[in-house]
């Protein structure tokens, strides 16, 4: 967007024809080795406000973030506080001007008291600690701003919204007029969102002004009384409430139009690839699962819905080999495959695709090359220059957003490095491999890495797979499968077809209660 | 077998306790910041032969306290750039510190190899304290580094758990990037930490010399009292004032089968008695080595990791 019209877009701000922002950013740029973070951003923050700056990830909303609050220096471009210019150097710098960044990893020190946490670092702490005075301090800060919090409590001890609220303590002990919330809601219950958005209601009352940083759409309307969208490292919009709508932010955010419609397998259904009949897994005493039977055929996907923790990671486990049942078979290709190891499996046409991409999935430290070589079942020599250009098929083929193809996984994206692995697990492995098992494959992605792995997930299937989709997101389970069934307690207790699912029959077999 | 010698043996342990409470508070201090410094036996050793020498040859106690401080805290300059700038292995490079000063306390203590200590360093007269039975040998007839050590260890504990730095401290073991975050560096926390460290166990080592020992007689002089250092840190769980008791506890173990040698009564071989400080090693890295292990003994949590601050 260009300057002109950033202007013009907060003209409605404007008080006799000068506004003090609080915080702005002026053509902020910022590069990292491969990647231009942010290219000539601008960004205005009133006081008083609450602002969210929404993007993808790697759009570079967290850069800027960095960036105001001191942890970055800006490669050219400026801050201004107040309308002058601050040239900060570090976090702390930031924070004597009154700026502070709650981040999406909570900086805290698990063993120390809630009160010793947030005076750490207070810069005119006295040389001698009075336990009992700065407890009285920090309750005291803790009830201005509503959030209930006992000071001599340990932090290893909290939930994660209870440590969220220190960070927020600590930024306003500290003397923070300017919050920087780096997507806060991603490790909250909804119902400790709702908490949060309490104290930056009580936040902005006293003036202060928040600024959220977050991918989720649905959200930040709620909160926000303007929202900023990135893509790529620039602005492309900047909506004042009541002008935003989930729909056009998505377009802002993405570029384009995100189609998250339900997909639906547009072949016949052929010859059963995998099978399970009676499957159940007992262990010390408890039925982890208990007589799961169903089979997935070739050119469908079946999806597996269900709360967590109701038996999903053991059937996956199961079906992947990691584990034998104690009771039932399991087929792939017509032959039995239980108990005979993860190999085994393998070799009998399993592909996996696990919960934990990257420990469990991908070796982290490896290349996007070595990876995708790593599973390659004949050979005894690696024929380097066909690895690399297989490689580079695949980040040219399925976009992935890489420097080259000897970065390391762990320096990817959640989506890109999701779309290595299933890479791997869908082209690499071949046609030999023709039963998926797919965990929760879009967690943690954004808008517009879930839609590309469902179209992954949706040309696989139309090359003939036969998919297992195990995952907790009802709505991926809904948009993908072909038949849904729901797990709940380790058995099987809804099954319906994709096509005509009554949701809130599903709902309510989720909760146990068909 | 006479009470008196049970006199003398408790007043040499409350003796060797010293040694190992400076050395272990050293030990605390360091590895508090989240360094882990295995190098305090060469440490010890090189304090010990900088002691002798500067008595040798300049027949003053006090200049011979004195440089062995500054040689420990040199020492701790080595590992700390190793391990804090250079992020080398730190365990690799404590184990290196140790060979180093095995051999160079050797190499220049070549000359004065079996001859007898120079200087002795005396205890305090405390009138009719000392003169008390018992009480009086065992707690009142100590020198002066001896009743330092003791106020410092408290001191020490206060500064962990009652001042800013002692707050900054403990947070920079257990969560360097929160103390980055705000402002503190952690380079700067640990090299100043790991440095006051070393100069405290160098003083151990020049201490132990100076009080305790007889002639330089290379490794040994210390007799692996570094190693033990560091499994009381374990087992004092990171705090200074369980290492007083701890070093008490130790000094009376490593002394009781002298005392029974010397009457002629050998329940335990003083070979086993030699063991011990490898044994207690042995024991600290296995204790070290499992993340359970580790959470439950309260160690720092970022032991032996070197911070990088990530960018992206």
């Amino acid at each position: 967007m260009s300057n002109a019209s950033s202007e013009a877009a907060l003209g409605s701000h404007r008080l006799g024809g000068a506004t003090l922002f609080a915080l702005s950013a002026r053509h902020v740029t910022k590069r990292f080795p491969g990647v231009l973070a942010n290219d000539h951003v601008d960004f205005d923050l009133l006081p008083g406000e609450v602002h969210t700056l929404l993007g993808e990830n790697g759009a570079g909303k967290s850069t800027l973030a960095s960036v105001l609050c001191g942890l970055y220096k800006p490669d050219e471009g400026a801050v201004l506080r107040n309308g002058t210019q601050i040239r900060l150097t570090s976090p702390r710098h930031g924070l004597q001007n009154g700026i502070a960044m709650v981040h999406q990893h909570f900086r805290l020190v698990d063993r120390f008291s809630v009160a010793e946490n947030v005076v750490l670092g207070h810069r005119n702490l006295p040389f001698r600690l009075r336990t009992n005075d700065l407890e009285n301090q920090v309750a005291e800060v803790a009830e201005r701003f509503g959030l209930p919090l006992d000071p001599k409590a340990s932090v290893g001890d909290l939930s994660a919204g209870q440590r969220q609220r220190v960070e927020i303590v600590k930024a306003l002990y500290q003397g923070a007029e300017i919050l920087l919330l780096d997507e806060p809601t991603a490790l909250l219950a909804p119902p400790e969102v709702e908490k949060l958005f309490e104290t930056v209601r009580a936040m902005t009352q006293a003036g202060k002004s928040v600024v959220f940083v977050s991918h989720k759409l649905g959200e930040v309307v709620d909160i926000s009384d303007r929202v900023t969208v990135m893509r790529d490292g620039r602005v492309t919009g900047s909506v004042a409430r009541g002008e935003a709508d989930t729909r056009k932010l998505a377009e802002l955010m993405v570029g384009r139009d995100i189609d998250l419609s339900p997909r639906r397998s547009r072949v016949a259904a052929q010859d059963t690839l995998l099978h399970l009949d009676n499957v159940g897994l007992t262990r010390d005493g408890v039925d982890h699962i208990s007589q799961v039977s169903f089979s997935v055929r070739a050119g469908e996907i079946v999806g597996i819905a269900g709360v967590s923790g109701n038996g999903q990671r053991e059937l996956a486990e199961i079906v992947a080999g990691l584990q034998a049942p104690t009771s039932g078979e399991i087929l792939i290709n017509g032959a039995r495959v239980n108990g005979i190891g993860i190999r085994n499996v393998r070799k009998a046409g399993l592909a996996y695709v696990p919960e934990d991409r990257l420990g469990t999935g991908l070796a982290p430290s490896l290349s996007i090359v070595d990876n995708l070589v790593l599973t390659r079942k004949r050979g005894f020599f690696v024929d380097r220059k066909a690895a690399l250009d297989e490689a580079e098929a695949f980040i040219k083929q399925l976009e992935i957003k890489t420097p080259h193809a000897h970065t390391a996984t762990r320096k990817l994206s959640g989506g890109n490095s999701q779309k290595v692995l299933l890479a791997r697990e869908i082209f690499a492995a071949g046609d030999n491999s023709r039963v998926l098992v797919v965990c929760s494959p879009t967690r943690g992605l954004d808008v517009g890495a879930v839609e590309a792995v469902h179209k992954l997930l949706d040309e696989a299937r139309a090359a003939g797979k036969a998919i297992l989709l195990i995952s907790e997101d009802l709505d991926e389970v809904l948009t993908l499968a072909d038949r849904v069934m729901v797990l709940y307690r380790g058995s099987v207790v809804h099954e319906a077809l994709g096509s005509e699912v009554d949701v809130e029959l599903v709902g309510l077999a989720m909760a146990g209660l068909s | 077998m006479n009470a008196n010698v049970w006199v003398l043996t408790f007043a040499d342990a409350f003796s060797i306790a010293t040694t190992l409470i400076l050395a272990t508070i050293g030990a605390i201090l360091t590895e508090r910041s989240g360094v882990i410094n295995l190098g305090v036996e060469g440490i010890l050793l090189m304090g010990a032969v900088t002691a002798f020498l500067v008595g040798d040859a300049t027949g003053n106690v006090w200049l011979a306290l004195l440089l062995p401080v500054a040689v420990g805290a040199a020492m701790a300059l080595i590992h700390a750039t190793l391990s804090i700038t250079l992020r080398a292995n730190q365990i690799v490079a404590g184990l290196a510190l140790v060979i180093f000063g095995n051999g160079l306390s050797q190499f220049i203590g070549k000359p004065v190899e079996g001859k007898t200590r120079p200087v002795v360093i005396t205890p305090i007269d405390l009138g009719p304290l000392t003169d008390l039975p018992i009480v009086g040998p065992i707690i009142f007839g100590h020198d002066p580094i001896t009743y330092l050590t003791w106020v410092g260890a408290v001191a020490c504990s206060l500064y962990l758990n009652r001042t800013r730095p002692g707050l900054i401290l403990r947070a920079t073991g257990d969560a360097p990037a929160t103390v980055d975050a705000q402002g503190v560096s952690v380079a700067r926390v640990r090299f100043v930490h790991t440095i006051i460290g070393g100069a405290l166990m160098g003083l151990a080592g020049g201490w132990f010399m100076l009080a305790r020992g007889t002639a330089w007689s290379q490794a040994a002089t210390t007799n692996g009292i570094g190693w033990i250092a560091l499994a009381l840190v374990v087992f004092a769980s990171w705090r200074p004032l369980r290492a007083i008791a701890g070093a008490v506890l130790f000094g009376f173990t490593l002394q009781v089968p002298f005392t029974l040698q010397g009457q002629q009564i050998n329940i335990l071989p003083p070979e086993i008695v030699q063991m011990l400080p490898y044994l207690a090693t042995l024991f600290v890295l296995v204790m070290l080595s499992t993340p359970r292990a580790r959470k439950l003994l309260g160690a720092p949590k970022m032991l032996g990791q070197p911070f990088v601050r990530d960018e992206r």
